[in-house]
């Protein structure tokens, strides 16, 4: 990893210096020409505490002492937005900052944000779910992740058709002290707060900080930012969330303590600089 | 034009010349303009809808899905194709029958797949140009969101959306008793044999936007007719309009609002607005349905609970069994129409009241919506 990561560095520090025809006055910084663009990804990776999951396989115990496997874990992350140190930002154009992260689903868990300005970013802020001006537009802007017909967003059942509006977060899993017959537990949480009436709004925007680290995008370096989803804190936090107590939650007002715990489910990890 | 001569009512070339245009609802167009049609042309033809000019302006925004003969006949191909169902025997038009101005006639409740049952009764499928909102919660907002609603719903269609497009792509089947050309249909109506939900949501609006009831007898009244409908018929519009008229306004026939009407809860205990909303205030609350047709689409209220009119009414006069039972379930919720100060809860409603109100809601049967073949099943329906 250490090898590879000095061998394209140095491989795109001569590419930066060669193509552009700048010279490398510092060997200690990437060369930002803040007029150039890149790629950054992010990996959405869902872990239970210190484990991977592992669907249907893991077994895992939250923290009210409920054992649990998880069978499903899908999630919207949408408005995307890079942050730097100087306060400014970048954010992604909208229509490109819709995703579907599924666990059963490995593409899924990598976004790339194409075309963003070289720069070093040290933070980034998201939504979990779908924001309420998308969750009204037409038909036709619903194209994509966001097709409400076809592809993962209708095969996954991420979308309410009753009540329409979409899933932000489906967790399902299994648990003996779950209520239900099959001993499943159903967490579908959305509610974009309504559109001729006022309703629960669990749209929750979350910030990660890199914590000095930096994630340098340039015309020639994609840095990868991994990220942890932890499934634990889905049911810990300010609210501690108990499968026997709640076996199934989905549009009722219980949702948003769900969301504020979850709200903080996501840290840094590490950053690939390429 | 088919007009319920039983009535009486006497034919007037002039007025009906003048309903022809306003009732023009799907003029297929260009005709003037195009008199030899190009075979060879690829583009769908435009139809020109027609709002009856005594209605108010519609909801749906046409200008971001203009009809077209084409995208029309599609959506009515869908509409009534079991294809968009799990079991392929449940097409929209199951429930939504023309002859009971799409309900489901004699059914308080609907069965779906495997028979299952649902928990409300069919809503008509008219005006629907005019709805600010659908079904008897209202949870749908915009008609081109509306078709996952049944055909998702485990007991009425039991299918997805992504499934039954596969379905379509898959046509014509071969040896279906009606084979249907889906992709070349969808190709005659958005120009290429694509299908996606944009596509196949709006040729369904497309149709139900088609789907007007403007040619009631009452309509022809309103339009200058004064021998359209009968003295006792007028003097129940006249009650109507006092006694009625604040939910079931306009031309619709109702506000669009949510309101508890003093139905005792269900077994189910179906809290209607408020599973939308989840607002305490909306406990209870349901749609004002229009009462076009309303003659035809017995049962009534939102679990069927009422067979006739006359139920209905007697309900809301709270007289239902004698003048000692009170109908009306008091909740917080309840209509504070329902609640007149210092009277018995109710509507008053003489016996002769209710007679010239059921008359005259009857004027609003529109039996030219019920047989225009404009609207009728093509030949992919199933009724059960």
């Amino acid at each position: 990893m250490k090898l590879k990561y000095i061998s394209t560095y140095l491989l795109s520090s001569f590419l930066v210096a060669s193509i552009a025809l700048v010279s490398c006055s510092n060997d200690d910084d990437v060369v930002i020409d803040p007029t150039t663009k890149g790629d950054l990804r992010i990996e959405f990776d869902n872990v239970v505490g210190d484990r991977d999951l592992a669907l249907n396989t893991g077994n895992y115990q939250n923290a009210a002492g409920e054992a649990f496997t998880v069978t499903t874990l899908n999630y919207y992350v949408s408005n995307i937005k890079l942050l730097q140190a100087d306060g400014s930002s970048y954010t992604v154009p909208k229509d490109s900052s819709y995703f579907l992260i599924r666990e059963s689903n490995v593409e899924s868990q990598t976004v790339t944000l194409k075309n963003v300005p070289a720069g070093e970013y040290t933070g980034v802020q998201f939504i979990i779910g779908v924001d309420s001006l998308k969750s009204v537009s037409d038909i036709s802007q619903r194209t994509g992740i966001l097709d409400i017909g076809s592809g993962p967003t209708n095969d996954e059942a991420m979308y309410w058709d009753w009540n329409p509006g979409y899933i932000f977060l489906k967790l399902e899993g299994i648990s003996p002290v779950a209520t239900s017959a099959n001993s499943k537990f159903y967490y579908h949480i959305g509610g974009f707060g309504g559109r001729t009436a006022k309703t629960i709004n669990n749209l929750r925007t979350v910030k990660v900080d890199f914590a000095g680290k930096k994630a340098s995008v340039t015309k020639d370096l994609s840095p990868e930012v991994h990220l942890l989803a932890d499934v634990l804190k889905i049911f810990s936090g300010s609210t501690q969330l108990s499968i026997k107590a709640n076996t199934g939650v989905m549009f009722t007002d219980y949702s948003q303590n769900i969301a504020n715990n979850y709200v903080n489910m996501f840290t840094l990890d590490h950053i690939h600089a390429d | 034009m088919r007009i319920n001569l039983k009535y009486g009512f006497l034919p007037r070339r002039s007025v009906y010349a003048l309903l022809m245009v306003l009732f023009g609802l799907i003029v297929i167009g260009c005709k003037s303009e195009n008199d030899t049609p190009d075979p060879e042309t690829d583009t769908p033809k435009p139809v020109s809808w027609v709002k009856p000019s005594h209605f108010p302006e519609p909801v749906y925004d046409m200008s971001k899905n203009p009809l077209t003969a084409e995208g029309v006949e599609l959506g009515r191909f869908l509409f009534y194709d079991g294809i968009l169902s799990r079991t392929n025997d449940i097409g929209c038009g199951t429930c939504h029958q023309q002859s009971a101005a799409f309900t489901h006639h004699g059914h308080d409740l609907s069965h779906g797949v495997d028979d299952q049952l649902g928990t409300r009764n069919a809503p008509s499928v008219q005006n629907l140009a005019w709805s600010t909102s659908f079904f008897w919660d209202g949870g749908v907002h915009d008609l081109d969101f509306l078709p996952p609603s049944p055909i998702q719903n485990k007991v009425e269609m039991g299918e997805t959306v992504s499934n039954v497009m596969v379905k379509l792509r898959n046509t014509p089947v071969k040896g279906a008793a009606f084979p249907v050309n889906y992709p070349k249909m969808f190709k005659a109506a958005f120009g290429s044999e694509e299908i996606n939900t944009e596509r196949m949501m709006k040729a369904l609006s497309q149709f139900m936007l088609s789907m007007v009831s403007a040619t009631s007898r009452y309509d022809y009244y309103v339009l200058g007719d004064a021998t359209a409908i009968t003295a006792q018929e007028k003097e129940g519009l006249v009650l109507f309009k006092q006694k009625c008229g604040s939910c079931h306004a306009s031309e619709l026939f109702t506000d669009f609002s949510f309101r508890n009407n003093g139905i005792a809860p269900n077994k189910i205990d179906d809290q209607g607005r408020y599973a939308i909303t989840l607002d305490e205030a909306d406990r209870l609350k349901f749609k004002v349905p229009s009462l076009r047709n309303v003659g035809l689409t017995s049962p009534y209220m939102h679990d069927g609970r009422y067979k006739a009119l006359s139920e209905v009414l007697d309900h809301y006069a709270n007289d239902q069994n004698s003048s000692k039972t009170d109908s009306i379930y008091v909740s917080p919720t309840l209509d504070t129409l329902l609640i007149p100060a210092g009277q018995k809860r109710g509507i008053r409603l003489t016996a002769q009241e209710k007679l010239s109100i059921i008359a005259f809601l009857k004027t609003l049967n529109d039996q030219q919506f019920i047989t225009d073949k404009r609207f009728s099943d093509p030949g992919v329906g199933t009724v059960l």
